[in-house]
């Protein structure tokens, strides 16, 4: 049925904090390697050891840069408090995507076939394989790119939210969370239900001021993003300028050396 | 987005089948004559072609007939419903007029509007997705239905219509030349929009939610080659070749069936074979505008990607 529930019992989601997240993809390797033999069929690779390798994952991780211009956060000298970037300096920020869990999520109502659904329980997005015909359009309605076709099955895949180990009794307690939150090694990644504001994550979100993706692409994400945190000025300290090499004391072989280089360089320079 | 061929036939070949159909429906054509009972098989021939070249791009077409089920979410199921509903009095139609030189005039209308609701539903696909800003306004269903109808009009014409030189013809001619410039004129205003609305409301700043950092670039990407996400959406925007493209079809979709029309009113000896080129220049014509529709729209999914910067061919 891809009509949306009404409202959710839980809403279950993740916090991924652009702060900590060093990019190094262990999250999207233990998706990969927990879903290929979890819910549904294997997630294929096509060619992937030849010279065009592709295969459908369900984590990625971008890397984007960006450089404060010079009119905004214009350091005002050295030393002066915390700010988001200095003009100039890069920040490079990891980006890790997956699916948002969304509430009004386009990709389930878009479902021709009713294998796109949002569970009334706890607002997770599934894909009921033996549902789809691999038609595409949920992917085409995802403003997000979280959705990817299986080319070997013929069907959608989308992040599960880890269904078969959030719910696992068969697990450790610990081992009761997305594979991508357990495995993240930075801490950058939380998972919990939004739906209670005194949850783990909904404190996150209020701490740190956790935003939305594409707000105005009006999906209602459920899952949010922590913004990098403002660090120490780096004000002049970075603008290096190497001192002239002061030669004048030199002498002996050091003093030799440095006059035949001088002199040959000088004579090269005038040639 | 990626032009699929099978997409493009689909939309064009089904369009222009119920197209014809509608014409048809209204009560044009003898319902005796040899001709108008050819035109009933035509429209339904190209109706289900166009169908049948749809299902060719899904991943499992087995499952195809679980389509017709979300009908109250989904414009995808809506066609697909839509499609099955019109064959019904368009089928009746036909039969009526293969089997028994008849014609019904309350089935006619029921059948002229599923025809138009069908094209409707088809172009509401594409409408209705918020992600593709240039596919996202009233101006997609409008054209989609203008070239149907324009389409559909040329086919009855040359190859179903009113004897050659008769007065009736000359009407149709006129009134085909008033759809022609009628439906390119709503293209032309799609165009103008899409050309300006580009990602829309959405930025790399918004999509990322650092704008408040500054402007955002894309470092690295996630994958050093392809994947389904860039294979199928953040096709490389057919910038390159799109204003040659674009003018190809001008010129084999308007203006050489206006000249073509106006030929065959002027030189009625060879009326037909003007007409005839007339209706297959529109249709290629459509066939490379349908092209562009899908090349040069952009998906808000490549502002992840690096958006235009990144996904635009240099000239
Ligand atoms: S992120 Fe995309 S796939 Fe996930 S719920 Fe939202 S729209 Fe659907
Ligand atoms: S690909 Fe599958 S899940 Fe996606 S819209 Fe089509 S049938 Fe539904
Ligand atoms: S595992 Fe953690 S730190 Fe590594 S890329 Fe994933 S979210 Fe970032």
């Amino acid at each position: 049925m891809t009509s949306l529930p009404q409202s959710t019992n839980k809403k279950l989601g993740l916090v991924i904090d652009l702060d900590t997240c060093v990019g190094c993809h262990a999250c999207v390797v233990n998706c990969k390697e927990w879903n290929t033999s979890g819910y549904g069929t294997a997630l294929s690779d096509q060619d992937p050891y030849g010279a065009n390798p592709t295969g459908a994952w369900l984590n990625r991780i971008h890397t984007f840069e960006i450089v404060p211009d010079n009119s905004s956060n214009k350091p005002k000298g050295q030393g002066v408090g915390e700010v988001i970037g200095t003009a100039g300096e890069a920040r490079v920020v990891h980006f890790p995507k997956s699916c948002l869990h969304c509430e009004d999520a386009p990709c389930v109502t878009v479902c021709p076939t009713g294998a796109s659904y949002k569970r009334p329980e706890d607002g997770i997005v599934l894909v009921d394989e033996d549902k789809c015909i691999g038609c595409g359009l949920c992917a085409w309605s995802c403003a997000y790119g979280a959705r990817e076709m299986d080319l070997a099955a013929g069907v959608m895949k989308k992040c599960t939210l880890c269904i078969d180990r959030i719910y696992n009794e068969e697990l450790e307690e610990i081992d009761r969370q997305p594979a991508c939150v357990r495995t993240c090694p930075a801490g950058a990644r939380h998972f919990g239900d939004f739906a209670d504001p005194q949850s783990n994550v909904s404190l996150l979100v209020a701490e740190r001021g956790g935003f939305d993706l594409m707000p105005e692409q009006n999906n209602k994400p459920v899952n949010k993003y922590l913004p990098p945190r403002p660090r120490s000025d780096l004000g002049e300290g970075t603008q290096f300028s190497v001192p002239e090499n002061d030669t004048k004391g030199a002498d002996g072989l050091l003093g030799w050396i440095d006059r035949a280089l001088s002199g040959s360089s000088k004579q090269k320079g005038a040639s | 987005m990626h032009p699929a061929l099978s997409v493009i036939s689909f939309t064009t070949l089904s369009g222009a089948g119920y197209g014809l159909a509608f014409v048809l429906a209204l009560g044009h054509g003898n319902p005796a004559a040899l001709s108008t009972k050819i035109a009933w098989v035509a429209a339904l021939a190209l109706i289900s072609i166009g169908f049948l070249s749809s299902t060719l791009h899904l991943g499992n077409p087995q499952r195809a007939w679980r389509a017709v089920s979300q009908w109250r979410s989904s414009w995808l199921s809506r066609e697909g419903c839509m499609c099955f509903i019109s064959y019904v009095p368009l089928c009746l139609l036909a039969g009526m007029s293969i089997f028994y030189d008849s014609f019904d005039l309350t089935l006619g209308y029921v059948g002229a509007i599923c025809c138009a609701v069908t094209v409707y539903c088809t172009a509401m696909i594409y409408a209705s997705l918020r992600t593709i800003a240039s596919w996202h306004t009233a101006w997609t269903p409008g054209f989609y239905l203008a070239f149907a109808l324009t389409a559909g009009t040329l086919i009855y014409i040359a190859f179903f219509g009113p004897p050659v030189g008769s007065r009736s013809t000359q009407i149709w001619i006129y009134l085909s030349l008033v759809f022609l410039v009628a439906s390119w004129a709503i293209k032309h205003f799609w165009a103008r929009r899409a050309q300006a609305v580009g990602y829309g409301k959405s930025t790399m700043e918004t999509a990322t939610g650092l704008g408040h950092i500054g402007k955002v670039r894309l470092l690295e990407s996630p994958h050093a080659m392809g994947n389904y996400l860039t294979n199928e959406m953040a096709f490389r925007i057919g910038r390159k070749h799109a204003l040659k493209l674009h003018k190809i079809a001008l010129l084999l979709g308007l203006a050489l069936p206006v000249v073509l029309l106006a030929l065959s009113l002027a030189i009625t000896p060879v009326a037909l074979v003007f007409t005839m080129l007339a209706a297959l220049s529109f249709m290629a014509g459509v066939f490379v505008d349908r092209w562009l529709f899908f090349a040069t729209a952009r998906h808000a999914v490549g502002l992840y990607y690096g958006g235009d910067e990144a996904l635009m061919p240099a000239d």
